[in-house]
């Protein structure tokens, strides 16, 4: 996590996409695994509309090492789309250098090249048998990506949040999606090298 | 079967472990701890959750709750077991704090100590229900008709409103009066980390049971700190209740002296202790020429605000009242003398600004910032006004 002195070592999560992709619910877990099993100041907000499914949703979070003055977002340092509608409204809001992780399958216009564009939602419904983990494998990709959250902190996370009976799938979709980010991440240094060269 | 079993039942109050909680769910446990046992209430965003959590849980504990056809009848169900003994309480939001407010002026008038979470949203009328503002600030102060001295309390963060529900109730009990405590929709909604403390770091106050025996009982005896002791009904001692004006015994009077002393204890009660009464957070004043005056989740972003400020070397610092009525007079005219510039951020179009101008020193400049689109004001908007100010 890089800091500056003004902001207090604080680093700024957005994950969005549609209503009932699960993105509030991930937000709570990632907050929690940093919270708690992490020992960081959190704080989570959000905003949804009042549909059950579709409509525009996203969840905040605020992580840092001090007291955390003002809980909402100002620029973010990491933002998560699952939709086009999502990456074309946030896109404004992440800072120069933070990181874009998009659904390559939803999201087919990238504003720009420097975005991880991974199958999250296809390899929940391939891989594990059903979409509605993709918010737990994007959620996975974005601790591995980021590098802030460790693995185990992640897991615990969501085996604590996990629904009885669930618990297999949850660890399934954890491990897709470590992988899906570590391999990116992976690519995205080797990229990086080369342009630097 | 066994490990499902513990999972389900696994204790609801964990002491001292980081819990990642909501402000309502921590308004619901701040109320469980400090002893709440009956809630009526009506379901309204953004407060439901509070309805729904004790809906779970006060059961649990041998209490009651009960949801009521309307919140006229909420308020007016914990009056009820308010005056039965128990620690009564409800939670809504402007609409229904608005129906409350006839019932409300009953509890004031009839001393019946009950805590009413009010987790505000935009107004008037059905507003905007998912979206956070303070517009209700003069509404708990002034909501009720008649001359009344009401206690407000403003958390600004989810531990605080754990903290300020149980302080809530033990105000409400010390002083026997309704105590509103305004949350909003960003607190009510807002995931922080919180450690619970343990039930022995609590203060809990329950109001004091008459001692004399029950022919001598004055239920609202005027006594030397205007505070009286309290029976409950079924514990044999007999007293009349009712919304007219009324003197030590409850009975309706006419007599001059008596309705005169009845609405002083009224004023007493809680301007007697403004000493107990003030609870304001001071911050970087010391050396400050401006005094940025914000409560609530208005003050989070005051406080990241006067950081980035003295990075840039204003002299600024923040009071925020965390008890907003009865109003910090004191303190907030101590400060005055020592400032030239008051900026007041608030989630509506200028309320409590009234108040901060009303103690107006000399030509100290008081201005707004107001925002009433729903959302937070910035810490970078309250910079920018600074720096509109001083160039």
């Amino acid at each position: 996590m890089k800091k500056t002195e003004e902001d207090n070592g604080r680093y700024e999560i957005r994950l969005s996409g549609s209503g009932g992709q699960g993105l509030v619910l991930a937000g709570v877990i990632l907050a929690e695994a940093m919270g708690v099993y992490e020992g960081k100041n959190v704080t989570q907000t959000q905003s949804y509309g009042p549909e059950a499914r579709g409509g525009a949703s996203r969840s905040d979070i605020v992580i840092s090492d001090g007291e955390i003055y003002y809980p909402k977002t100002t620029e973010l340092d990491l933002l998560l789309c699952l939709t086009q509608e999502s990456c074309d409204g946030y896109f404004g809001d992440l800072k120069e250098e933070g990181l874009l992780i998009v659904d390559s399958d939803r999201v087919r216009q990238l504003p720009t090249q420097k975005a991880h564009a991974l199958p999250f939602i296809n390899t929940a419904r391939e891989k594990v048998g059903t979409p509605v983990v993709a918010n737990v494998v994007s959620l996975a990709a974005v601790a591995a990506i980021s590098g802030i959250c460790s693995r185990e902190s992640i897991e615990n996370a969501v085996l604590d949040r996990a629904p009885l009976g669930t618990e297999e799938k949850n660890k399934m979709a954890c491990d897709l999606g470590f992988k899906l980010g570590l391999e990116s991440r992976r690519i995205w240094s080797e990229k990086k090298i080369a342009f630097d060269n | 079967m066994a490990e499902v079993e513990t999972k389900r039942k696994k204790s609801f109050y964990k002491e001292n472990v980081p819990l990642l909680m909501q402000g309502n769910e921590a308004c619901a446990l701040g109320a469980l701890a400090a002893g709440c046992r009956f809630f009526a209430g009506y379901p309204i965003t953004p407060s439901t959750e509070i309805a729904e959590i004790l809906s779970r849980l006060l059961p649990r504990v041998g209490g009651k709750f009960i949801q009521m056809e309307d919140e006229i009848a909420s308020i007016a169900a914990i009056i009820g077991a308010s005056i039965a003994g128990a620690k009564a309480m409800t939670s809504t939001s402007g609409p229904g704090y608005s129906l409350m407010q006839e019932n409300l002026g009953y509890a004031y008038m009839a001393e019946v100590p009950c805590v009413i979470v009010n987790v505000m949203r935009g107004g008037p009328s059905t507003g905007l229900p998912t979206k956070v503002a303070q517009g209700d600030v003069m509404q708990s102060k002034w909501g009720t008709h008649g001359d009344y001295f009401p206690i407000v309390i403003v958390p600004s963060s989810v531990k605080e409103c754990f903290d300020y529900t149980v302080k809530a109730f033990s105000l409400s009990e010390e002083y026997r009066i309704p105590v509103t405590v305004l949350s909003d929709e960003v607190l009510g909604h807002m995931r922080e980390i919180v450690k619970l403390p343990s039930q022995e770091e609590l203060n809990i106050v329950t109001v004091p049971k008459p001692y004399e025996p029950p022919e001598w009982y004055k239920h609202f005896e005027i006594t030397p700190d205007f505070r009286s002791p309290m029976a409950s009904f079924g514990e044999g001692y007999r007293f009349h209740l009712t919304g007219l004006t009324h003197d030590e015994y409850g009975f309706p009077t006419a007599s001059k002296t008596e309705i005169v002393r009845k609405l002083e204890k009224l004023r007493l009660k809680t301007m007697r202790h403004l000493d107990e009464l003030t609870d304001v957070r001071v911050e970087m004043m010391d050396d400050a020429h401006i005094m940025i005056f914000a409560y609530g989740s208005t003050a989070r972003a005051a406080r990241q605000a006067i950081r980035m400020a003295r990075k840039r070397r204003f002299k600024v610092g923040l009071i925020q009242p965390r008890i907003i009525w009865p109003f910090p007079d004191q303190i907030v005219r101590e400060y005055l003398e020592r400032v030239d510039l008051v900026i007041v951020p608030e989630l509506n179009q200028g309320q409590i600004i009234r108040e901060v101008k009303r103690l107006r020193y000399r030509h100290v400049k008081i201005i707004g910032l107001n925002r009433f689109d729903g959302e937070l004001i910035t810490p970078q908007q309250i910079l920018d006004k600074l720096k509109e100010e001083r160039h």
